[in-house]
């Protein structure tokens, strides 16, 4: 199932996130790279060198829009200025898809910056669905929902991650930005099981996937995005392929950030993976 | 008639308990408002959460109420994660937006400074971009956290917030001869581009981060070398921070961002057109507001425009 209808029927293979420390690199070299998620936050601005930078690389390559701060799980309504430069965005990098967080950050008017887990009930799941319907509605293009790496639970919640997932997804109809890194993430911080997870939820609703990299403390495992890819976190993958089908697939790597060629090969692992699931597929 | 709701500062918000249930959209709210005053609460000396909740609790008591803990982590401990990584993000992009004003305060006094600006001023928008659009105004009404560099202080906050905001503003097209064409001076109206900031200094504050920059560009791992700059870096900024009036243009030019120093008659000039002037009446109110009477020639005028036309610095009305 590559193409389907969260991601614009578009037939991605394996991305990784543009950062501005392969800028120069990038535009020089000119790398063979399927395509770029860009975070949209960083080119909602009016001028200047950021969109200077995405009209060359969008010259060049697909790019598909992450956000990191629609807090659809937020109580608060929707911004409209907000949705209004996300949209001239979208028309400006054509992206097939849209993909943002399900989860929450501000309240009152006033932003966190940061993905805050949700309380699992029906009531935020509906409050959730409603805000990503009102999105796609106003961005017109689909939207994928991505399931956060969490270090605490509400005694409030009245169901599981992957049941909160699978109840605003179907209420939204919406696709889901699969983050295999961010379950066994949240497997470790909560102990479930990561292969329920993928088992659990509405994979024909899977637009993409991302893996990454993180840190593990004594007690916790913090989504730092700082490491290659471990092989616990492979193996989920290699799961969700086989359960999913070949699709759109981005490594994310944001602090400490290697050359532009470790960047891409660490992505470029995946591909084994997804020829392996083709193979089968073929027999 | 409906009354227009009003934001609501998180600081004047005081839940007192957290909802029992969250199984409607106000106690959806309750529960996030909860939490975000508890995650934006200031950290210990020791980068830790606060033993207290505001009314005085036990906060390992009051976060039980609504954080599940799990085998490895209390209650406490996991929403200090949050806490942690909420102040440790937001300093952060402090430090990287005013490198200026930490150069000037020292770390400590700087940390101290925008724990206290994100307490009174916590960010309002969706972008980190704007986390310091607040920070003048806040030195300007809070000196006690500045001394004995207020004002100097208070100018480099400026300086860095134009950076920014010349950073990647709108650049609308630049005026050309045909918009010129047949017009009296009396009806030439140009209009500056928006990413162009014109500031009134009392600090050389500029030459500060442009020498910052150099060094930046000198800097070696090797220790000694570094403690030699620390030491030339304090001799700067005192030197670099004797009183001496500025008048800036920061702008924009092929993307990168620059200082550009103007004479105060072009710097009320420029002022004038900005405020919709028309050509001459710019001219004149500038020539006016001069505090001695100043022939100028007109010749020199024109090649001021010219240089700043070459910078871009024009748009169409």
């Amino acid at each position: 199932m590559p193409a389907n209808r969260f991601n614009g029927f578009s037939d991605y293979g394996v991305g990784i996130g543009l950062r501005v420390a392969h800028y120069g690199h990038i535009l020089s070299e000119k790398p063979v790279v399927d395509w770029f998620e860009i975070i949209s936050e960083n080119f909602m601005v009016d001028g200047g060198r950021p969109l200077h930078i995405l009209d060359q690389i969008l010259e060049q390559y697909r790019v598909v829009q992450h956000g990191v701060s629609m807090y659809f799980g937020s109580a608060e309504r929707l911004n409209r200025e907000h949705l209004k430069k996300l949209k001239r965005l979208v028309k400006r990098t054509q992206t097939p898809w849209l993909s943002d967080h399900l989860c929450w950050g501000s309240v009152d008017g006033r932003y966190t910056h940061d993905l805050l887990p949700m309380p699992y009930t029906f009531a935020a799941a509906k409050v959730t669905a409603r805000k990503i319907r009102q999105t796609r509605d106003f961005l017109e293009v689909p939207i994928a929902v991505e399931n956060v790496s969490s270090y605490a639970e509400f005694h409030a919640s009245e169901m599981t991650e992957w049941e909160f997932l699978s109840e605003v997804v179907e209420r939204a109809d919406c696709g889901i930005l699969l983050d295999v890194n961010n379950i066994y993430v949240s497997s470790r911080n909560h102990d479930f099981d990561p292969v329920e997870y993928l088992d659990s939820v509405p994979i024909e609703r899977v637009a993409q996937i991302h893996i990454a990299g993180h840190s593990k403390f004594r007690k916790y495992i913090l989504d730092t995005h700082d490491h290659p890819v471990i092989d616990p976190v492979w193996k989920l993958y290699a799961h969700a392929i086989h359960l999913a089908g070949t699709t759109p697939t981005l490594l994310e790597w944001d602090a400490r950030i290697p050359s532009f060629g470790e960047v891409h090969e660490e992505a470029l692992k995946a591909n084994q993976f997804i020829e392996r699931c083709c193979e089968k597929a073929a027999v | 008639m409906r009354k227009r709701s009003r934001r609501t500062s998180l600081s004047n918000v005081v839940v007192k308990k957290p909802p029992s249930k969250t199984q409607s959209k106000r106690e959806l709210r309750d529960l996030q408002r909860l939490m975000a005053s508890a995650v934006m609460r200031p950290l210990t000396a020791d980068d830790g959460m606060q033993k207290r909740w505001v009314d005085g609790r036990s906060m390992r008591g009051f976060v039980a109420e609504f954080i599940k803990p799990n085998a490895n982590l209390t209650s406490f401990e996991r929403l200090e994660i949050y806490n942690r990584q909420y102040w440790f993000r937001l300093l952060d992009c402090l430090l990287e937006d005013y490198p200026g004003l930490r150069a000037i305060l020292g770390d400590r006094k700087f940390s101290r400074l925008a724990v206290r600006y994100l307490e009174r001023s916590p960010s309002a928008s969706f972008t980190l971009r704007n986390l310091g659009r607040n920070l003048e105004r806040f030195i300007a009404n809070t000196p006690e956290l500045t001394e004995p560099r207020h004002l100097q202080c208070r100018d480099m906050a400026r300086l860095e917030w134009a950076h920014t905001e010349a950073f990647d503003t709108e650049a609308k097209a630049p005026v050309t001869a045909n918009d010129l064409l047949g017009k009296k001076p009396t009806e030439i109206r140009f209009r500056l581009q928006p990413h162009l900031q014109l500031l009134d200094l009392d600090y050389p504050v500029d030459a500060l981060l442009l020498s910052m920059k150099r060094d930046r560009g000198l800097r070696s791992d090797a220790s000694n070398t570094m403690g030699r700059m620390r030491a030339r870096r304090r001799t700067q900024i005192a030197r670099l921070l004797r009183s001496e009036h500025v008048y800036l243009g920061v702008h924009r030019f092929e993307n990168g961002v620059y200082y550009k120093r103007l004479d105060p008659l072009q710097w009320k000039l420029l002022n004038a057109i900005r405020k919709g002037s028309s050509l001459e009446s710019a001219c004149a109110s500038a020539l006016r507001a001069e505090k001695e009477p100043r022939d100028v020639d007109p010749e020199l005028i024109q090649r001021w425009f010219q240089n700043w036309s070459a910078l871009g610095w024009f748009c169409a009305r």
